[in-house]
């Protein structure tokens, strides 16, 4: 860390307005994929636009980031600096649960009003009269429009890959923190050894998780369109599932940088905010799998 | 890296601003990016405000003689959309960059790149935004409030685009929102405790709290909508076991704290304006303080207030209803306090003061308007009628507007090192304060009477106060091209600025030289 107690404030940089450029560029790309192949008309320039995005933002969140760890390690940055990243981290993953809060309480929603409402519970209830013979159960697998929302042939019980799934996540929280006890005292074989154990069973997850997304696509016909307990099911892991990629890419990283000989025993907040992501993203996975699988 | 790349680096920095465009591109430094916000945030401003324009000049008489329907919806719509994100929003988030450091003894905010990408990524969602006018269907039309099946199932292709541009500002809102908490938590001088800190910077950290908390939930209502709209799902369809209701549920989670997002940070401003202009200490500021927490913390809990009409259970009715009415309390501490603290001071009426007294009285009386909505029997006859609107406007435009004209008339000597020109000033006040109020108090009655909301034509009883409207809205929109010349006018000189022009204002803002130094504080004060 460094000698220097002034506060680094950074010299201009070019990387924010990369990063403008490529997310406008990105996500406009999306927009008009999406709108474009809604239209029947031809979605090439598109996905060439939002492909160039991304690429953009790939080189700047390189630059960036590359640029913060060169400050980092020619020593720029005080304790006070250190502190600030410590709550930028804490405050984004705050605001990523309350992501995945909104989509819990969709499915709070649903389940405890909407589904049974429809099917005549309470004092809403004549809202049965909209379609008639409908059940209201959950998992719902009887849609009150079946042909315009098919219902799915079968659910995700929780006790085979979804339980798989949760033993590799929880498993991949103790590798995770055994390496950041490693990296504390400095031994960096046995660091390289349970961050790539992580890793690996982060690899596994997704794996699973797509092979089962594969199951229930083919033989389960649950997807997506399949009413609204394929919307929560599939929105709910499905973003999971995302955060897990990009954790895994960030722990990745660190294994890199513990590689080139990055880090101290005392000096590693990068390692540390890796982590910290790394068990939200477990914590939100329990949560799924007992309020998605489960109950 | 050597040791003389470190020196060079920390002298770079008093070397000034660079120059050219690109200095605007390529900034990390607080003030800079607070004027850009700034500026952006007017110019939103007058887009917003031809678009109401528009508006006013449809409803200024009965019968369709401007515009069609159907793009009157998109104006009403976007009018809603750019005041919101595009100029409240951001005029608060420009006060808060150019302010914050300064009134905390910090040389700039905790993550400087961050805070520029903040900034940039806002005109990049408004050319998305404003482009949806140009594409084919139009542009969103459905309610700055969107709700599903309208902009889902029955949405212009441009929804998808709108929601993009959301996704982005929301983005601009939490990495901006960040950098303010981390700021005030970590960068604070020496000796300022918590309850040292300005009310400005109290009300920003709260706004910043409540900011990280909702964006995300709307950024989830906007992905179910264009999961809906693209991908077949089914999250508020009811033929496919979905709700309607579900969208306003978790749309208006997010969006009542919203609007204590857009009010909060002018609660501050005033904080310190109505003292400097009486020329005594804030009263009770401890209360001020709780008043502001227990004010973020009820606006969690109170969103179904927006929903009374809807089919909501009656139990569910009565709880936010009662929470609702409770919100009344701290602010009417805040309103008591502001009152108090003018008491036997020794007043004068620069502008600053007069957009502060004002805000007290008139937001008071759209919150007197707010309490009728909050009790929902009532509530049945006032929902979607302009009864709402006139509540709204009331709040948004003396309370949020206001606040922000007292702030800039406020702290232009300090950015410019001038002293505005004050009898425009007050000029500007005065077409603004009365153009506003023939603007929205009669669309009390037109609610009263029956007028709903979002309708480009109307049954005759309701011509008079329609056209007495559209003459305050005319005014008030004209009196903004005034403020515009005042600001540029500062800008480009006037009588010189001392470091503390107002002989009442106290802060550690007031210690440095008038304009502020493009670095300040690079070394913390000591405060006692």
């Amino acid at each position: 860390m460094a000698e220097n107690q002034t506060y680094y404030v950074p010299e201009q940089s070019k990387w924010p307005i990369v990063a403008t450029v490529g997310l406008g560029v990105t996500l406009y790309g999306a927009a008009a994929i999406m709108v474009n192949g809604q239209q029947g008309e031809s979605t090439t320039g598109s996905w060439v636009m939002f492909l160039i995005g991304s690429l953009i933002m790939a080189y700047m969140l390189f630059g960036w980031f590359g640029t913060v760890i060169k400050e980092s390690r020619s020593g720029l940055y005080s304790p006070q600096m250190d502190r600030s990243f410590r709550w930028g981290m804490s405050w984004f993953i705050f605001s990523e649960v309350m992501f995945f809060a909104a989509f819990f309480g969709a499915l709070f929603y649903t389940r405890m009003f909407a589904v049974p409402w429809l099917g005549g519970e309470g004092d809403r209830g004549s809202s049965n009269i909209l379609w008639e013979g409908f059940q209201a159960t959950w998992p719902l697998i009887n849609n009150p429009d079946p042909d315009a929302y098919p219902a799915p042939e079968g659910i995700i019980g929780p006790w085979g890959l979804p339980l798989i799934n949760t033993i590799l996540l929880v498993t991949s929280s103790f590798t995770v923190t055994v390496a950041h006890h490693a990296l504390k005292e400095d031994n960096r074989k046995k660091v390289k050894l349970w961050l790539s154990a992580t890793i690996a069973l982060a690899l596994i997850f997704v794996f699973v998780q797509g092979y089962e997304y594969a199951h229930a696509y083919q033989d389960l016909n649950l997807t997506l369109q399949s009413g609204i307990y394929g919307s929560t099911f599939f929105m709910l892991t499905g973003f999971h599932g995302a955060h897990v990629i990009l954790g895994t890419l960030m722990l990745t990283i660190m294994l890199i940088r513990i590689h080139k000989g990055h880090f101290t025993g005392d000096y590693h907040f990068g390692f540390e905010a890796s982590a910290w992501y790394w068990h939200f993203v477990d914590v939100v996975w329990l949560g799924l799998f007992v309020f998605v699988y489960v109950l | 890296m050597s040791a003389v790349a470190d020196t060079h680096a920390q002298d770079d920095h008093h070397h000034g601003p660079a120059k050219g465009f690109s200095r605007w591109l390529l900034t990390t430094n607080h003030k800079d990016i607070g004027s850009m916000y700034l500026i952006f945030s007017f110019a939103m401003f007058l887009l917003g405000g031809t678009m109401a324009m528009v508006i006013r000049a449809e409803l200024f008489q009965p019968g369709l003689q401007i515009v069609e329907p159907e793009f009157f919806n998109q104006m009403t719509t976007m009018h809603g959309l750019i005041m919101v994100f595009g100029a409240v929003m951001p005029a608060f988030v420009g006060l808060a960059n150019w302010m914050i450091p300064l009134m905390v003894g910090a040389p700039d905010m905790a993550l400087p790149r961050m805070n520029n990408w903040s900034f940039w990524l806002l005109p990049c969602a408004f050319l998305i935004l404003v482009s949806t006018l140009f594409m084919e269907g139009g542009a969103p039309n459905f309610g700055w409030t969107f709700y599903a099946p309208l902009s889902t199932t029955y949405g212009p292709p441009s929804t998808t685009f709108f929601i993009f541009a959301v996704h982005i500002m929301g983005v601009s809102s939490i990495m901006g929102a960040i950098n303010v908490i981390a700021t005030i938590l970590n960068m604070r001088a020496p000796g300022m405790t918590l309850m040292k800190m300005p009310l400005f910077v109290w009300t920003w950290l709260i706004t910043a709290f409540l900011l990280i908390a909702v964006m995300p939930v709307l950024a989830g209502v906007v992905t179910m909508m264009l999961m809906d709209i693209n991908f077949g799902t089914s999250f508020f369809d009811a033929s496919g076991g979905g709700d309607p209701v579900l969208f306003q549920h978790v749309f208006w989670f997010f969006g009542h704290p919203e609007v204590y997002i857009m009010i909060l940070p002018a609660f501050g401003a005033v904080s310190h304006i109505i003292p400097a202009f009486s020329r005594k200490p804030l009263f009770g500021y401890a209360s001020m303080v709780y008043a502001v927490g227990a004010i973020a913390l009820l606006s969690f809990v109170v969103w179904a207030h927006h929903m009374f009409t809807v089919g909501i259970p009656i139990a569910g009715q009565l709880f936010f209803m009662y929470a609702t009415m409770l919100i009344a309390v701290p602010t009417g501490v805040k309103v008591f306090n502001w009152v108090a603290t003018m008491f036997r001071g020794a007043l004068t009426f620069e502008a600053p003061m007069l957009f502060a007294v004002a805000f007290v009285i008139l937001f008071t009386i759209g919150g007197f308007s707010g309490l009728m909505l909050a009790i929902a029997p009532a509530d049945f006859q006032y929902h979607d009628t302009y009864f709402v609107v006139a509540h709204f406007h009331y709040v948004l435009v003396p309370g949020a507007i206001f606040g922000i004209f007292a702030s800039a008339y406020f702290w232009l000597p300090k950015w410019t090192g001038h002293m505005y020109d004050e009898t425009l000033g007050k000029t500007h006040f005065w077409l603004s304060f009365i153009g506003m109020n023939l603007a929205f108090f009669p669309m009390h009655f037109l609610g009263l009477a029956g007028m709903p909301r979002r309708i480009p034509d109307y049954a005759l009883q309701f011509a008079d106060f329609n056209m007495v409207s559209s003459i305050g809205a005319f005014m008030f929109g004209a009196s903004q091209i005034l403020f515009l010349v005042i600001v540029v006018k500062c800008v480009k000189g006037g009588e010189k600025a001392s470091a503390q022009p107002w002989d009442g204002a106290e802060g550690l803002e007031w210690t440095v030289p008038s304009p502020a130094p493009y670095h300040t504080f690079a070394t913390p004060p000591e405060v006692k």
